[in-house]
This record gives structure tokens, sequence and C-alpha cells, in this order.
């Protein structure tokens, strides 16, 4: 994984947690809960990857090495969300066999996620668009019923809360920067904004697994997510365009052309010389 | 306005008690963002819990065309070192 960059070749694996959890095993949930645990993981995973791929082109050293620390983050939520994933469905596939042996339909990340990092504009507002979902998000599943969900997000929201502090300060700084900044981040707003209607699509896994009280169902972000992001963008004089038409897709596997790519660069290795290790 | 960003020293400190020790430097546009960037670039592997930066250019440091006439003075002068003192065993470690 991108981790082994950050180590030098020498991974220490995550250490897997042993807390009792009524609902790993539970039958009526074990589908639902697995997929709910694949869209966050894989989310995590392709934007994880995205972000990496600014290691050295970032415009300044200083913010190539937060795009990486942001990055590294967002893998090791990965290797949580889906290793528990894993667990869940008991079939004996980890983090890692998810992650680099499923092909793209199988990916339920959302499509915001696979979009091209594009230029700084682009990867900025992404990233803030993001970062108030994936915050509102953790905040709730710190109080979720299932303790391995609450323990994950518990360590995960602390880095969630310094990305969206950095990604708003950034838009802030960059919207209300030079003319050609306010292009360029407006216009990411403009490119960006049909992609972020997916984050609170509720379909019949959200609901079943909200229902179980495992994670809130994800239209319930949307208040918070709209308030914040008025704020910030309001500061960063950017206008969010009207009109609510959302992509969508990404939840049940069916993505835009760019998650083969990611996957081709990800899985590599693993396909061409299987079980390698370091 | 220079397009370069301005460079900023780092200081950090290690742990409650310690003092902030020089870590390095490194460029952004004003004081708030060094600190994030020194987050990012200096306290990965938890180095710190407070950091310094202050402006490279607000520093005046002496220069080193005069390090004779400033710091010569003192080589021989052994008397400045408390070395002529007998400390008492009560007093323990110093």
């Amino acid at each position: 994984m991108i981790a082994t960059v950050e180590h030098t070749g020498n991974v220490t694996p995550m250490a897997i947690s042993t807390t009792p959890d009524p609902f790993i095993g539970d039958e009526a949930l074990r589908a639902v809960f697995f997929e709910w645990l694949c869209r966050l993981g894989d989310t995590t995973l392709v934007l994880g990857h995205r972000v990496s791929e600014w290691c050295g082109h970032a415009p300044v050293l200083e913010e190539d090495i937060a795009f990486a620390n942001t990055a590294l983050d967002l893998i090791g939520h990965t290797q949580m969300w889906l290793g528990l994933a894993g667990e869940v469905e008991g079939e004996g596939r980890s983090a890692d066999n998810l992650a680099y042996l499923r092909d793209a339909a199988k990916f339920r990340n959302l499509l915001i996620a696979e979009l091209p990092k594009g230029d700084i504009g682009i990867t900025v507002m992404r990233q803030f668009l993001f970062d108030v979902w994936h915050f509102a998000l953790l905040k709730q599943l710190t109080e979720s019923k299932s303790p391995r969900v609450a323990e994950i997000a518990a360590k995960a929201v602390k880095e969630a809360a310094y990305h969206f502090e950095r990604s708003a300060d950034l838009v802030i700084r960059l919207g209300d920067g030079t003319d050609e900044s306010h292009r360029r981040m407006q216009e990411a707003l403009d490119y960006l904004w049909p992609y972020t209607g997916e984050m609170f699509i509720t379909d019949e896994v959200d609901r079943q697994v909200a229902e179980a009280g495992i994670a809130p169902a994800p239209d319930t972000l949307k208040a918070e997510w709209d308030r914040t992001l008025a704020s910030v963008l309001s500061e960063a004089t950017l206008k969010a365009p009207d009109g609510g038409y959302a992509h969508t897709g990404g939840k049940t596997g069916r993505h835009t052309e760019h998650l083969g790519f990611i996957l081709a660069e990800l899985q590599f290795l693993q396909r061409a010389y299987p079980g390698a290790e370091w | 306005m220079s397009k370069e960003w301005p460079l900023y020293e780092v200081f950090i400190r290690g742990q409650h008690g310690l003092n902030h020790r020089h870590v390095g430097s490194l460029h952004a546009p004003d004081a708030e963002m060094a600190i994030r960037h020194a987050r990012d670039v200096y306290t990965r592997r938890k180095e710190g819990v407070s950091i310094w930066v202050v402006k490279s250019n607000d520093i005046t440091a002496s220069s080193p065309s005069e390090k004779g006439p400033l710091f010569d003075p003192a080589e021989s002068k052994a008397y400045r070192h408390p070395t002529f003192f007998d400390i008492p065993d009560e007093v323990g470690h110093m």
C-alpha cells in the first residue's frame, strides 16, 4: 500500500482490534453492514490514492508533504474500515484482499473520490467538500452502537478534524485570493458540485444500517454540511451553483471511466505477482 | 511582492517543561500557514507539544567574521566557570 512510502519499507500492520462487537456475525445485517463498510473504506482508499498523486508534484514542498500526510491518513482509515469489512463478511478476506483484488464494479466509493486530481483548485475544493462531510459523519460514528465502528471513528475523527481545518483555510485563502486563484476555485466548485449530492443519498443499505444504530442515515448529515459550506464559501467569496442535480452510481458500483485507471495502477503489483510481499 | 513565500524558522517544544528548540525552516505565506506547515513537516512522528515560528528576516544574527572579537576574549577566563566551588553533598545533583 501507499503507506509503505512513508516507512522505510517496513510496514507495521494496523493493530487488529479484539473488542467484541454484536454486529459481527449478525446474519440479518451481514450483507448490508459489509456493503456500508466498503462504501466508506473504498471512498477513503480511492481519495487517498488520488491525493497521493501529488507526492513529488505539488507546487511547493510544504504543501507536498501536507498532501502526502492527508493521503496517508486516508489510507490508514481504509486499512481499518476494509479490515473490519473483511471480518464482517466472514470469508477470510483481509483489507489488502479487498483493496487489491476486487474489480471496479465491486468498488463502492463515492464518484467524487475518483475524479482526476486536476489542478490544485480541484484537489483542494474536492478535499474541502469531502472533509466537511467526512468530519460530520465521523463525529456521529463515534457514537455508533457498533463498538468497532465507534473505535475506528474515534481514531479517524481527529485526523479528519485537521483535514477539514486545513482545507477550509485553503479554500478561503484561494477563493478570496488573487483573480486567478478565485477563478480556479470557483471553476472547481462548479465542476464538483453535481458530485456532492451522492454523499447524502440514502438507499436501502443506508437505511438498514441506520436502523441498527451503526451509522447515521446520510441524508441526516446534509443540514450540517450545508451550514458549514455556506459559512466557508461566503468567507471565500465563492458561490455554490444552483440546482441539485447529482451524479450517482459509485455507491452501487457504477463508476466513471477514471476508476479503472486508478485500479490499474493501485492493483498492478498484486495482480502481476500474486501474494508478493516486502 | 516577491513570488517566493518568506522563510520561517521553526521551533518545537518536545515535552512540557523543555525549551523550544530550533528544528529547521520552511516557506509559508504567513505565520499561521507556517504553523500548519511546521505541523506537517516537523511533527509527523509526534515530536512536539508546541510550535513557534518566526520570520527568518526578523532574526538578527551575529556575523561570522566577528567571531574573534565576540568570543575569543572569553577564552582565557576559566574563572568564569563556576568550577571553583565545593558543592556540599546535601545539594545532590546539580
